[in-house]
């Protein structure tokens, strides 16, 4: 990569002086709690920080540049309407701890947030604090724990998880000190319900469903699902990373869903994919209201807003952060529900599926093999490229490298790992009919120069920053710190 | 074609073990799940001592794509780890069937052992499964 580290870039003694130096003291630490050496910094000019950082973010691959069809994890277009109003200076401003009567505004605008994933969820009772998926995650597998214990329950500690279930779950469950039990996947992409039969008993404690499935289709045998782990004395929980294929027209509660988590972050538009900041608000039904964690913002009056504490449920799970969440990130997904309404809400999930559906088929009639072909796809489908790396050894990795030269992010590779050679793509419904074209002619050409000339598919990618990374060895010897030592002069 | 030894004995999950003559077992990947795997890059081993039962998860193998439970073949108490793996996770790609072994169990119930397929059975199932 041409971009330098910014220490590469560092000359003894040069400043940026943006402040004069302080006549005061700056701080009252204790002599013997400060460090004897003064910190490595990049001594660096003002311009030469712009520039580093504005040559950084040119490199990005981001969805404000190109076609971004990655499985699983709803790469959709983000308002920038979202963006503008989240920064209002009354909403940036406003301090976590300021009197509530002074930020009514806002509390306003969080309990109809509230108010809105009830009824776009059919759940009763609606908590924002987790502050990312997998927090709701551990928030929701805490509560059906806490629930069990509750009622004196205190054999239930195994969670049923799919074998085509999204790595975090399973990961859940042993967080929150449960074991999973994996159930497979049957040949037409749904639960295996006489494998689910085998497995519940007196020491289930729930189930994690995500649907429609990572597999791209919706489990149609839902409400056997939940009739089986109910009359077992298990819960249902709901993975919410695939609700944009089904917002607005099935509700998790009415497929027998206890408790659900909701990635606001990519359902609910905030850019994402580097980790954060995000938002993983949980929904209960009454069976788990009483445990949701805290705060949330209650209704005092017709129009008074307060936040309600572990004095209000004393049962509650408890604290997941200092606060209530990310409080930009559930503005912004306030504002988006707000701008879309209802019907817009359908409309997102009508050509969320369209897209993936038109993309599918055109793939389909150029000879892709498709998984589940016969099934119609949700939001997303699996591409299978076995066929081809048989017969040419050009491989999906190949393959979602080769899109890079041709302005595509890759969809999700090897995921799920039950088909082998696979691309999962999710075109989300924010992209155009031409953009979709356009990436099927991509994959048509790369396989086209496959069978002519795989050894060019091979070298791709040649236009980005970086080639092919050695990912082995990143994994083997991590390193993440700058070692070398600042030019003196 | 993935290699296939004669004298292993083989689990449906992929898993390799060769009896010794003290009676002990050593389980190993095979080449076929290795190739499947990936370049590893980490290998969690139990501490001697610890127990498992047929099909209980005992090993994680951590590749660039994935990490993959590895079940005990029969049950049994860990014997001794492969020290080597700590500092080299890729013998397992490079020797699967050597080098690269996994555990050494003392197995409980050595009638087990008669329940594992033979090697003629094992490239039955990869050439089954397409592999």
């Amino acid at each position: 990569m041409s971009e330098p580290v910014i220490f590469e870039l560092s000359r003894a003694g040069r400043r940026a002086p943006t402040h004069a130096v302080a006549e005061v003291p700056a701080h009252t630490i204790p002599e013997a709690l400060l460090r004897d050496a003064p910190p490595v910094l990049p001594e660096v000019s003002e311009l030469q920080v712009v520039r580093h950082f504005t040559r950084l973010s040119q490199l990005n691959f981001s969805i404000d540049t190109e076609f971004y069809p990655l499985g699983s994890c709803t790469m959709k277009y983000n308002p920038k309407i979202c963006n503008r109003l989240a920064m209002l200076p009354e909403f940036l401003e406003r301090h976590p701890l300021g009197d509530v009567e002074r930020g009514q505004g806002f509390l306003e605008c969080m309990f109809e947030l509230q108010e809105m994933l009830k009824a776009v969820t059919g759940m009763t009772a609606i908590s924002l604090t987790p502050m990312a998926g997998a927090q709701g995650e551990f928030a929701g597998v805490a509560m059906i724990r806490a629930y069990h214990a509750a009622r004196q329950d205190h054999e239930r500690c195994e969670i049923i998880v799919p074998d085509a279930a999204h790595g975090t779950n399973p990961a859940t469950a042993t967080m929150c000190g449960c074991t999973a039990v994996e159930i497979p996947t049957g040949p037409d992409g749904d639960v295996d319900l006489d494998a689910l039969r085998r497995v519940v008993g007196p020491r289930t404690a729930g189930i994690m469903l995500t649907n429609p499935s990572t597999l791209g289709v919706f489990e149609r045998h839902i409400t056997e699902v939940a009739e089986i782990v109910h009359s077992a004395g298990g819960l249902l929980y709901y993975d919410g990373a695939n609700l944009n294929a089904i917002l607005g027209r099935v509700f998790p509660a009415d497929m027998g869903f206890d408790v659900i988590h909701v990635n606001l972050h990519k359902t609910f538009s905030t850019p994402h994919g580097g980790g954060g900041p995000g938002s993983g608000v949980v929904g209960v039904n009454d069976r788990l209201a009483a445990f949701l964690p805290v705060p949330i913002v209650g209704r005092t009056g017709a129009d008074r807003f307060v936040w309600l504490t572990e004095q209000d449920l004393p049962q509650s799970i408890g604290r997941l952060s200092a606060f209530m969440g990310n409080a930009g990130i559930l503005l912004r997904a306030y504002i988006y529900m707000r701008l879309l309404g209802g019907d817009g809400m359908r409309r997102v999930s009508e050509y969320a599926t369209l897209n993936a559906n038109y993309l599918m088929q055109q793939l389909v009639k150029a000879g892709f093999d498709v998984a589940f072909s016969e099934r119609r796809a949700s939001h997303e489908f699996i591409v299978s490229l076995k066929g081809i790396a048989g017969e040419t050894g050009i491989t999906a990795m190949d393959f979602a490298k080769a899109l890079l030269d041709r302005g595509f992010h890759a969809p999700t590779t090897y995921f799920p790992a039950l088909v082998a050679e696979c691309l999962l793509i999710e075109p989300t419904e924010t992209e155009t009919r031409q953009d979709l074209d356009a990436f099927a002619a991509a994959l048509i050409d790369i396989r086209d120069q496959a069978r002519t000339d795989p050894d060019e598919v091979r070298a791709a990618p040649r236009t980005m920053p970086v080639r092919r990374l050695d990912d082995v060895r990143a994994a083997r010897q991590l390193d993440l710190a700058w070692q070398g030592e600042p030019e003196s002069s | 074609m993935s290699e296939v030894p004669d004298n292993l004995k083989y689990s449906s999950e992929h898993e390799w073990v060769r009896l010794e003559d003290d009676g002990s077992v050593v389980v190993g990947i095979t080449d076929h799940a290795q190739a499947a795997l990936g370049e590893l890059v980490y290998v969690e081993v139990p501490e001697a001592g610890q127990t498992f039962n047929k099909g209980d998860a005992c090993i994680v193998v951590e590749s660039v794509k994935a990490a993959s439970d590895v079940y005990a073949p029969v049950s049994g108490a860990c014997q001794a780890a492969n020290p080597a793996l700590g500092d080299a996770p890729e013998l397992v790609n490079q020797s699967p069937y050597e080098g690269g072994w996994l555990v050494r169990l003392q197995p409980s119930d050595p009638a087990e052992l008669d329940e594992l397929m033979d090697a003629e059975a094992y490239a039955r199932l990869l050439a089954e499964s397409g592999g």
